[in-house]
């Protein structure tokens, strides 16, 4: 296929028109020894739409997808249910064929959509200041733990083990700056221990991680870390499920500075992992400071609302090498599903699916221990528990003849998560096979 | 182009009035027309040591970006916490609305900064640029 | 003016349900203890669903893509995005795939990564590919830890700093500082090139590396690269390639071959895939050998025909996201290349620069164009002398053609260019839209000289005016409260 759109002839002339005779005098100005002379080994000639068809097609059947099996996959990407107003919407090409929006003018649609998800999420979250999204959640909490870095003046960054392993990955690696220093501490019993964490706070630490659910999906007890780091100047940073909020205190009510997560849960498909988008909502102290794209009110010549990027003297164009974040862009396209979907599904909707969801993952609790299988922690969870298992990965395979996508595999355990798309016949067929019972 | 008689200014287009041992600091007026519409200024705490040439404030326009360095040495005793709710200010008279004032510890260094006359001269050099 | 959805608010006219709970009434109630539960709920608006649905296509009706018309964005490479792509990675196989699934159950998801790896390999003549980064910047910044990461392991500690050209993009010194670099400008010389004479008197042991666009943001080819990149690796450093103009080179020669270590690519830009209104993209990264163990982990493997993940890699500069990259975004960029092959990838490149060297020489004359000589897929021209006439300045021009109902260009970049305008019309524009394009420019020029007032006060056909972008950054407002 092409999608260049001037036939040979017209090519002809345009180069006529303009003095040259032939594609190649385009590229005089490479030299003749940079000119491309590999092999196609991998890059092979083009196809037809309907050899491409047939080709992705069976690409994609060579995946066991959720809308096939009954799926207890969470850990951090959860299997929620998206409503069908989506995938209209979302087809809508003048929101996905659009650039960054730079010319307010003819952007307001953008523009209006972003304020509507910063508000959105401040209102979730309980905080004052949201910017346009960032990658996903796991970025955003290394971003969230730069900007408290730069924000105090101090280094070090205190994070338990009960945060999600690939966001603990991710600061580690952002850390290679120097600016930053992450102290991974041990947590106790499937939660981070307080007495212990407060205990390490000192007059160099710049902030706190604390991840609500936690990666085990238990619950964390905040208050007391969040006021004891704050005695010393530090900052409190909430990493959070924004389906949780629904029914959980928000970061806002317990304290929290700086509010990160995986914005996946609203509206956005698996899809393997991305794109999904990260949100970063901050105390007012922020404003200027946050990093990502955010969109402002204002007015227009004519007295009317308008909305605008805004502070962009924070940003890396304006900034260049005295920039603290290099991120130019946002997950525009995601933030717009989730707003939407926060609409779709309302404020009743949201706190239906989240109870529903914890509802769930406690019936399947029930039925488990009915079944000998045992938690793995016995401490308050959402929508989201461990349980003990000999060979975490030889179950899978089982569940999976059984036509289910099991948990994700601990050490001599299994995370398992519950979204509203499970049902109580779901959740007996996963408990009998995990009881090893699966004829039962 | 403003450029008062009774200042000293540097090649960051900074101004200070010397006021005994203390200095008003601001940006000059050539600054602030490059700037532009100014929209934001980030004031420093009280008390910060600063060194010549030391960063202590920020300016931020609609399109641009751009540090504050002190002229002199010292400490900063005083903030124009004015510039907080109204940075507009500067636009509006940038020898009127200091931005800082530092108790200097060396006058000496007063020799390294330009007169008006100078900077005048530096100025029309920077616009050729 | 459109209303705010918050302020489409009835309360109860919200309908969504959930299907009737089937468990026992006892597990009802939840475990979660009291002081942990929200007394108030979020205010998230109550709105039915034919309301919700004609909001948001009334917002996408004030939006303008790539699928409204003409986007001569430079440096965004706004080409067309093909449909085919769309309907690929809405497939259920792609979308409906968690990232933890067991390797064995996501094979195709797994040989699409890898056969995209060895594919941008070939592309761009580097040996591995990580697929990871989320977007252009967050390539950077991860080839940019690349490069540390390989100082690092030799004991060479000293190289504090990162060389970047005066007409970069933002985005690169921002990065080298956001890894902990010192950044060092390199002059551009007078024929808006690398000057080779700064770049040697500042290349030292203290340096990492130099990071370069070729062609650079003005379009034009680094010709010397050659030289270029034997000066930075004989001091000891390496050279990355920010591909955000791959566009003007792809299938033709290839960054690999000029000397480049670390290449990023942006797939929303070269290859094809939408930019979402400001994202999601993605930034794959490519490297040769010699840094392979340092890229992020895991790296996509192939053993006999089963595909499976590496998460051993003890160099590994570890991970920059969740999971594996974007993999959606991806999804679309494999289905592009499928779809027109490299003969198709080199046709895209020589279209992109023959309209772009059309466009340049149609506008001759109207406009003062600063390098006015063989460009490759984009160039930048000046308001210069509309703005010594008249008053008339780049911004103005830029919101004179919304009038005209065009994007207009980037504006105001690179920035060792007065009143620049930087044009880059991409292969997918027929010449039928580049002469209106053309006709449009010559008439604001005219209007410039004979009516300079409707440019200054333009755009007069949009939905709104020009915004108070000051009373925006002076008092922010950026979120509705009622």
């Amino acid at each position: 296929m092409k999608f260049t759109p001037n036939p040979p002839a017209v090519v002809e002339e345009m180069l006529a028109s303009i003095g040259l005779n032939n594609l190649d005098q385009l590229f005089l100005d490479i030299k003749d020894d940079l000119k491309q002379t590999n092999q196609h080994e991998f890059v092979k000639n083009g196809l037809s739409e309907m050899e491409i068809r047939d080709h992705m097609k069976k690409l994609a059947a060579r995946n066991t997808n959720l809308d096939e099996y009954p799926s207890f996959l969470g850990a951090g990407a959860y299997d929620h249910y998206i409503p069908a107003v989506m995938e209209q919407l979302m087809w809508r090409s003048e929101f996905y064929t659009a650039y960054t929006p730079y010319q307010p003018e003819i952007s307001q649609g953008i523009l209006q959509s972003i304020f509507e998800y910063q508000t959105l999420i401040c209102n979730l979250t309980g905080m004052d200041v949201s910017n346009a999204s960032m990658y996903d959640g796991g970025s955003a909490l290394a971003e969230a733990c730069s900007l408290a870095c730069l924000h105090t003046r101090k280094r070090k960054v205190l994070v338990p083990d009960t945060v999600h392993p690939e966001y603990i990955e991710i600061l580690k690696t952002y850390a290679i700056s120097g600016a930053m220093e992450i102290i991974i501490v041990p947590g106790s019993e499937g939660v981070y221990e307080p007495a212990v964490f407060s205990s390490m706070i000192d007059q160099d630490t710049a902030a706190v991680v604390i991840q609500q659910p936690n990666f085990f999906g238990n619950l964390e007890e905040i208050v007391q870390i969040g006021e004891a780091i704050h005695m010393k100047k530090g900052l409190l940073i909430m990493a959070v499920d924004p389906i949780s909020l629904a029914i959980l205190k928000s970061p806002g009510e317990l304290g929290a500075d700086i509010v990160v997560g995986e914005g996946q849960s609203l509206g956005n498909s698996l899809s393997f992992g991305g794109p999904y988008l990260g949100f970063m909502a901050a105390t007012n102290k922020f404003l200027r400071k946050i990093p990502g794209r955010i969109v402002g009110q204002t007015v227009d010549t004519r007295g009317n609302r308008a909305f605008v990027l805004t502070l962009q003297a924070r940003e890396q164009h304006i900034r260049r090498e005295k920039a603290s974040s290099n991120i130019c862009s946002n997950q525009a396209l995601n933030a717009l599903a989730a707003s939407i979907y926060l609409t779709a599904v309302g404020s009743q909707g949201i706190r239906d699916i989240a109870m529903r969801c914890h509802q769930l993952a406690c019936f399947a609790q029930t039925e488990l221990e009915k079944r000998g299988v045992q938690l793995l922690f016995d401490k308050p969870f959402f929508k989201e528990f461990a349980v003990k298992l000999n060979d975490p990965a030889a179950m899978n395979r089982r569940l999976l003849e059984n036509g289910i996508i099991g948990g994700y595999e601990l050490p001599g355990a299994m995370l398992l998560a519950f979204t509203e798309k499970r049902n109580r016949a779901e959740i007996e067929r996963l408990a009998r096979v995990l009881g090893g019972k699966e004829n039962d | 182009m403003n450029i008062p008689d009774e200042l000293f200014y540097t090649e960051s287009h900074e101004w200070i009035r010397i006021d005994g041992d203390k200095g008003y600091i601001g940006i000059s007026d050539y600054a602030q027309h490059n700037l532009g519409d100014i929209v934001f200024v980030e004031l420093p705490d009280i008390d910060i040591e600063v060194n010549a040439g030391d960063q202590f404030a920020v300016i931020e326009s609609v399109k641009a970006v751009s540090d504050v360095y002190s002229p002199l040495s010292g400490t900063i005793i005083e903030v124009n916490e004015n510039l907080e709710g109204s940075p507009e200010l500067l636009n509006e008279d940038p020898y009127e609305n200091y931005i800082a004032v530092v108790a200097f510890t060396d006058i000496s260094e007063k020799e390294k900064l330009m007169s008006a006359e100078q900077y005048e001269a530096f100025c029309i050099e920077e616009d050729k640029k | 003016m459109t209303k705010l959805i918050f302020e489409r608010n009835v309360s109860g006219a919200n309908s969504f349900q959930l299907p009737p709970l089937d468990i026992p009434a006892a597990e009802g109630a939840g475990k979660i203890p009291t002081h942990l539960l929200r007394e108030t709920p979020p205010d998230i608006p109550s709105v039915s669903e034919v309301e919700l649905i004609r909001h948001y296509t009334e917002l996408s009706k004030r939006a303008y893509g790539v699928d409204n018309g003409f986007y001569p964005l430079g440096s965004c490479t706004m080409k067309y995005n093909p449909k085919i792509n769309e309907w690929a990675a809405r497939l259920p196989g792609f979308t409906q795939i968690h990232p933890y699934q067991a390797p064995e159950t996501v094979q195709g998801a797994l040989q699409l990564l890898y056969d995209m790896g060895n594919m941008l390999g070939e592309i761009t003549g580097m040996d591995h590919f990580t697929l990871q980064p989320a977007a252009g910047a967050h390539g950077e910044m991860t080839g940019v830890m690349m490069i540390k990461a390989y100082h690092n392991k030799r004991g060479d500690f000293k190289r504090t700093k990162m060389m970047v050209p005066d007409s970069a993009h933002g985005t690169n010194p921002a990065t080298a500082n956001v890894v902990g670099y010192e950044v060092i400008e390199i002059k551009s010389n007078e024929r808006g090139l690398v000057d080779i004479d700064d770049l040697k008197a500042k290349m030292s042991d203290e340096v990492a590396g130099l990071m370069l666009t070729n062609p650079n943001t003005l379009g034009l080819f680094e010709e010397e690269i050659q030289s270029i990149a034997a000066i930075v690796h004989e001091g000891g450093g390496l050279l990355y390639y920010d591909g955000a103009n791959l566009n003007a080179i792809m299938g033709v020669c290839r960054p690999g071959d000029m000397g480049f270590d670390v290449v990023h690519l942006n797939l929303h830009k070269t290859f094809s895939t939408p930019h979402g209104g400001g994202g999601p993209g993605s930034g794959p990264v490519g490297v040769k050998a010699f840094l392979a163990d340092f890229l992020p982990k895991p790296v996509i493997t192939k053993n006999g025909d089963q595909y499976g993940f590496d998460y051993d890699r003890p160099d590994s500069i570890g991970k920059v996201k969740n999971f594996y990259g974007n993999f959606g975004v991806i999804v679309r960029a494999y289905t592009y290349i499928m779809a027109v092959g490299h003969e198709g990838l080199k046709d895209a490149c020589q279209q992109a620069v023959l309209n772009a060297n059309y466009l340049r020489c149609h506008l001759q004359g109207k406009y003062h164009i600063p390098f006015d000589r063989l460009c490759k897929h984009e160039f930048v021209i000046s308001a210069r002398n509309q703005m010594e006439a008249n008053h008339v300045a780049t911004l103005d021009i830029a919101k004179r053609l919304l009038d005209y109902g065009y994007h207009p260009p980037t504006i105001y970049f690179p920035l060792i260019i007065k009143e620049a305008m930087m044009i880059e019309p991409t292969e997918t524009e027929s010449r039928e839209r580049l002469d209106s394009f053309i006709a449009a420019m010559e008439k604001i020029a005219a209007e410039a000289m004979d009516d300079p007032r409707v440019v200054q006060d333009a755009p007069h056909t949009t939905v709104i005016g020009r915004v108070d972008e000051v009373t925006a950054a002076r008092s922010p407002i950026v979120k509705w409260e009622a």
